[in-house]
This record gives C-alpha cells, sequence and structure tokens, in this order.
C-alpha cells in the first residue's frame, strides 16, 4: 500500500479528513521551504502538494504565480526541488509529498529520469496539471512502476465520460477543482460541489480532495462536511508573502492549526 | 517525409502531428475544448459557415490579395524572380483578419457572445477588435505590457474598435504572458466566452483550425501563380513567430511536389547571441500553452525570454505543424537577425515603394540572401504578411529619430 493510501485509510476509520496544503518550493526562499514543510505537518497537514515553479503557470492564479516568480528567482528548478523533498524526508519518513507543476521542466529532464529521481527523493505523487489522462498515458503508467500516485484534476465541467478515464488512468486520490477559473480566484459555491461530490466521489472509487477557492477555517470545514480531502494553496502563499521573512514558518503553522481544528470538528463520513 | 503520392493528413482527430501538438492543458479547459471542436467541425462541414466566411472574405477583407511581381528588387538582386503576395492590403493591414472573421463566425454558431483575444504586436488584436465590432461582440485583448509601450499606435486601434485593451504585467510582460492570461481568462468566464487564438498554436483544435482559415493564402496561389508566370512557385518563403501566415501559405503546397517551403525565424542579435526568437532553429521539443513543440527553454525546462526587433514574432514556441513539417523534412527552417529584417525593410520602401511589416521583412530579407545565388528564371513566392505602418517608431528609433 502506497503511503498516500494508508494516510486515507487511517484517517477514514477515524472518521477524519485529510488536509492538504500546497506551498511552492523555493518561495519565499530554498532554505525555507524544508522548515516549512515540517510547519505544515506541525499544523496538521497530512499530505503536502508541493509546487514546482515553472516559468508559465497558466492553470494557476496571480498568488501562485508570484510564487512561482519568487522561486525562480531564488534559482529553484525540478531538480532542486527533489533534493528538498531528499532532504524532508531526512527527518519525515511519514507524511507523503505530492509534486505539483507542468509538464514542460519534466520533459525537459525526461520522464523515465524524473521517475527514478523522484522515487528515489521520497516522492509520493505527482499531479501535472497540462497532462490530462489523455496526453499522459505512458507518463501515469512510468510513475505507477516506480510507486508513485498520478493525480489528476476534475473540474464542475467534467463529463462522467471524463470522470471515468481519470479514474481508470489515475490513482491515490482526486483532486477536483471547486471553481470555474484559476488558482485564488473568487467565490466558491458550497450547494455546487455538495451536490456533485456523492457522484465523483462514488464515479472515482478513492478519495476525493476539493480546492480552489478555500480560504479560511470555515470555508474549509464546509467542504470537509462533502469531501475525503480540502486543498488550500493561494492562502498558504499568501501567508508566507505577508509575513516578514523571520515569521513565515511559524504563521503558517498557526494557519494550518486552525484549519486542522476546524476540519476535525466535523463529525462522520462526508456525506 | 512526406511525398506527394502520400496525401498529407494532418493533424490526428486529437490533435496530433507526429509527436506535436495534442491538447496539454488542465482538466477545467477539457470540455470547452471538446465543445469547440464539435462546433468547428460542425461549422466547416456546413456549405452555408464556408459560403459566409467567403463572403466576408471577399466583400470586406478585400480579397483575393493580389500577387506583386517586385521586378526592380529583383533585378537589383540579379538572379531569382521574387513575387509578393500581398497580405498587407486586407482590410486591418495583414494576414491575421482571415482567421479572425472565420473564429468569430464559429463564437456566433457558437452563441458567444464575448470574445478575448492575446496580441504580440497588436496585429492579432486589432484584427479581433475588428470582427468584434464588425459582429456586435464584446472584446477583451491581452497584451504584454512591454508590447503596449512597443506598439502604441495599434493599442488606439483597439480602442478606437470599442475593445478592452488589458496591459498584462506578469513574467516577461510580452505575448506568452498574454497568453497566459488570455486562457486565464477563458477558464474563468467559458459559459459567454470564445478564445480567438491568433497562430497556429495552442491546444487543439486551434493549430487546426488557424491555419485552414489562413490556407485562402496559399489557396489563392495555386491559382494566381500558373496565371502571372505559367506555373508554381520554385520556393515559398514566410517569416514565422507563432507561424500562421506561414502555415497559411505553406499548408496548400505542401502536397504540390517540386515547391520548397522555407519558414524564417527571428534571429534577433544573433542566434549565438542567445537574444532571439527562432524555437526551430535554436530550440527542443517541450511543452507549453497546450501544445508539443519546439521550445526556447532552459536546461531546467523554464520557459526563456525572447528576443525579436518585431513584437510578432517575439514568441518562445512555434506552432506544432511547423514542428512536424521540420522533422518529416516537408519545410526547411532558417533565420534572418533584426539588421537583416532592418536592411530589407528598408530596401523594399527604395525599391518597391511598399513599407513592409518588420515580421515579414525577415521573409523579405532571407528571399535577398537566397535570389542572387539561383538563376534568373527560378520564382520566390514571398508572403509579405502585413503592412508595417506599425513599426513606424521602431524603425526610426533605429535611425535615431523620435516622433
Amino acid at each position: 500500500m502506497s503511503r498516500i493510501q494508508s494516510v486515507f485509510q487511517s484517517l477514514q476509520a477515524s472518521g477524519r479528513r485529510a488536509l492538504i496544503p500546497f506551498i511552492t518550493a523555493g518561495d519565499p526562499a530554498p532554505e525555507l521551504t524544508v522548515p516549512l514543510m515540517h510547519a505544515l505537518v506541525e499544523g496538521g497537514a497530512d499530505i503536502i502538494e508541493l509546487g514546482v515553479p515553472f516559468s508559465d503557470p497558466m492553470a494557476d492564479g496571480p498568488t501562485i504565480q508570484r510564487a512561482s516568480e519568487r522561486a525562480l528567482i531564488n534559482g529553484m528548478s525540478l531538480r532542486k526541488v527533489l533534493a528538498l523533498v531528499s532532504e524532508f524526508r531526512t527527518t519525515n519518513a511519514s507524511t507523503p509529498v505530492v509534486l505539483m507543476g507542468y509538464a514542460n521542466p519534466i520533459e525537459a529532464m525526461g520522464v523515465e529520469r524524473f521517475v527514478a529521481a523522484a522515487g528515489a527523493a521520497g516522492v509520493d505523487g505527482a499531479l501535472v496539471v497540462d497532462y490530462p489522462p489523455e496526453e499522459c498515458e505512458a507518463f501515469a503508467r512510468t510513475l505507477k512502476a516506480g510507486g508513485m500516485d498520478p493525480i489528476f484534476l476534475l473540474a464542475p465541467t467534467s463529463t462522467e465520460q471524463r470522470i471515468r478515464e481519470v479514474a481508470t488512468i489515475g490513482s491515490g486520490y482526486i483532486y477536483y477543482v471547486s471553481l470555474k477559473g484559476v488558482t485564488g480566484s473568487g467565490a466558491l459555491d458550497f450547494n455546487d460541489v455538495a451536490a456533485r461530490m456523492p457522484q465523483i466521489r462514488q464515479g472515482v472509487g478513492m478519495p476525493v480532495g476539493v480546492g480552489f477557492g478555500i480560504r479560511d477555517a470555515e470555508s474549509a470545514r464546509r467542504i470537509g462536511e462533502v469531501a475525503d480531502a480540502v486543498v488550500i494553496g493561494s492562502r498558504i502563499i499568501e501567508e508566507i508573502e505577508n509575513s516578514p521573512r523571520d515569521q513565515a514558518v511559524a504563521r503558517v503553522k498557526n494557519f494550518v492549526e486552525g484549519v486542522r481544528a476546524a476540519l476535525d470538528q466535523i463529525q462522520g463520513a462526508p456525506r | 517525409m512526406q511525398t506527394a503520392d502520400k496525401p498529407y493528413r494532418f493533424p490526428d482527430s486529437r490533435g496530433h502531428f507526429g509527436p506535436y501538438g495534442g491538447v496539454f492543458v488542465a482538466e477545467t479547459l477539457i470540455p470547452a475544448l471538446d465543445e469547440l471542436n464539435a462546433a468547428y467541425e460542425a461549422c466547416r462541414n456546413n456549405p452555408a459557415f464556408m459560403a459566409e466566411f467567403e463572403y466576408e472574405l471577399k466583400h470586406y477583407v478585400g480579397r483575393p490579395s493580389p500577387i506583386y511581381h517586385a521586378k526592380r528588387m529583383s533585378d537589383s538582386l540579379g538572379g531569382a524572380q521574387i513575387y509578393l503576395k500581398r497580405e498587407d492590403l486586407n482590410h486591418t493591414g495583414a494576414h491575421k483578419v482571415n482567421n479572425c472573421i472565420g473564429q468569430a463566425l464559429v463564437a456566433r454558431y457558437m452563441g458567444k457572445p464575448r470574445v478575448i483575444a492575446e496580441t504580440g504586436a497588436g496585429q492579432h488584436g486589432v484584427a479581433t477588435a475588428t470582427v468584434a465590432a464588425r459582429y456586435g461582440m464584446e472584446c477583451v485583448v491581452y497584451m504584454g505590457a512591454e508590447d503596449v509601450k512597443r506598439q502604441a499606435a495599434n493599442v488606439y486601434r483597439m480602442k478606437l474598435l470599442g475593445a478592452k485593451v488589458v496591459p498584462v504585467e506578469s513574467g516577461s510582460r510580452t505575448l506568452k504572458d498574454a497568453l497566459n492570461e488570455a486562457m486565464r481568462d477563458w477558464v474563468t468566464n467559458i459559459h459567454n466566452t470564445f478564445y480567438i487564438i491568433g497562430t497556429v498554436a495552442g491546444p487543439h483544435p486551434y493549430p487546426m483550425m488557424v491555419r485552414d482559415f489562413q490556407a485562402v493564402i496559399g489557396a489563392e496561389c495555386l491559382v494566381q501563380m500558373p496565371e502571372m508566370t505559367g506555373r508554381q512557385p520554385d520556393y515559398v518563403i514566410a517569416c514565422v513567430g507563432g507561424g500562421s501566415n506561414a502555415m497559411g501559405i505553406f499548408y496548400p503546397y505542401i502536397d504540390v511536389p517540386g515547391v520548397r517551403l522555407i519558414g524564417v525565424e527571428a534571429y534577433g542579435e544573433g542566434l549565438d547571441s542567445g537574444r532571439h526568437s527562432a524555437s526551430l532553429t535554436g530550440g527542443t521539443p517541450g511543452v507549453l500553452h497546450g501544445n508539443r513543440t519546439y521550445l526556447l527553454q532552459s536546461e531546467d525546462g523554464q520557459i526563456i525570454e525572447t528576443h525579436s526587433i518585431s513584437a510578432g514574432l517575439d514568441y518562445p514556441g512555434v506552432g506544432p505543424e511547423h514542428a512536424w513539417l521540420k522533422d518529416s523534412d516537408r519545410a526547411e527552417y532558417v533565420g534572418v537577425t533584426d539588421e537583416e529584417a532592418l536592411a530589407a525593410f528598408h530596401n523594399l520602401c527604395h525599391l518597391e515603394g511598399i513599407i513592409p511589416a518588420l515580421e515579414s521583412s525577415h521573409a523579405i530579407a532571407y528571399a535577398a540572401k537566397l535570389a542572387p545565388t539561383l538563376p534568373r528564371d527560378k520564382i520566390l513566392l514571398v508572403n509579405l504578411s502585413g503592412r508595417g505602418d506599425k513599426d513606424m517608431h521602431t524603425v526610426a528609433e533605429k535611425s535615431g529619430i523620435q516622433f
């Protein structure tokens, strides 16, 4: 069983939701990434999504694009992200790390080399935003063979057939994008998500995380009522952006603790 | 290698030109692209749609555009004869409008009242604003803040036509950043918005659809060249940034044997200087903006900043069909520098009384290099993709003149 599967299994056994925060590797500084990852875990994160910066993050909003730009100015690269994961693994052997990014840095490294290096670094999964299932059969196969989960997105506009396709090729969990738009966009429609969730969860037969538009403990709790996991990205990046450098780690931990407490108020399985 | 006995049929049903093209976008865009694909298939198989497209090209754009024998230029070079396909004479002054009319008609068929576009030099933005006015659609154009500065006249033209121009401050503040921003608008406003992409790049079906709408250029040449010269040209030459004017003139010639297709990229300050926009001759394959193609990228797979004197060629990728034509050897790709393009710009002004766009000046510059190496009975057909009025400021500045 993969680390991601065992996390979900033990959470489900205790009726809890997974909390999946996102940070961009190298933002605000490469030396703060591993401390931030540990702070996320101490604050109550179950899985970490670690952003691999890309020069043209088309599916992201301005907040995550700024994080990417800062990371690239700091010299971050896919190779260096993998080194940071290795460093994190020296003191944390249990929290799954999912890389989130775009296809081009992976293709530049070469899929085989990437999978070997990611496996060796202790990566558990990869979500490649611009690899829809039909364009990455070989990638998903290679990743699975390397013991990692290919994570895919589903959207409010995804058809029944898409849901089935994604379920066939993906593993670990599904990331449901809770609104139309890019990361960090405005309003989240809880009723929409609540109405769609049972169909998605049933259709994919694996845990479903919901992200895009979750900004505080309250919105996390409401999403947690209906989903297996809650993903928070832009809001944490803002916390990092707005903190003095020496306080970023503590403030991110504090924010994540608040979300964790709200999620733990939820009773029973997702509706 | 493509040969005449094996008809060229690309892309496949999922938008692949060999290993290039495809649909590399986030899940949120997949349903929109499926919907567009279905709508475009319906439109292109609908005789009434195609008849309206042709009517608009004839009466609104002024097609067919003529072919002009640049005799004085040819004589001054002392070699092959240079013929110019005059896309600069189109309404709005460039080839871009052909595609915009096609896509606006598809948007209308789909019931989308709002169109958005990205633009580099501003030509595609102007063409989009023009057709939006023509069909009564709301129009928003994304333009890199750097380009807004370089192309102030075109920004004003778009505003006159009723479009809203949004300067994009992210990244390198040029065409690729405008494209990112337009994609973001599209994914957010998919219910009422049609994204008019200006070049043969992006996710399927855009590279195919834009090529098909621009193919009128080459289709006219196939008829006009034998009328003028009794035969087809030996070479067809076009500049390549994203590659839409080149695909437009190349595509109908792909299955015509004996015609060499030459795409001219922007070598900027020189291919070795690192300051250029030559993705095919100086780049490597990768994934950007929804398709796999040749890209200018770092060793780590980050897209690098490009340079060209011509904003319309200043793009780190290229249409996937060009990538395929390069790999399959059906087309050849070369480049000329800023300086060579500028010299060609001035030559065409002086010798023929035609002020070409700096983009098109790249094609002319290569023709001027090639012609003297060939006998006088050889024929070069050059796509003069746009007029140069928009480049007055850039050229004047190079000569130390301020308006």
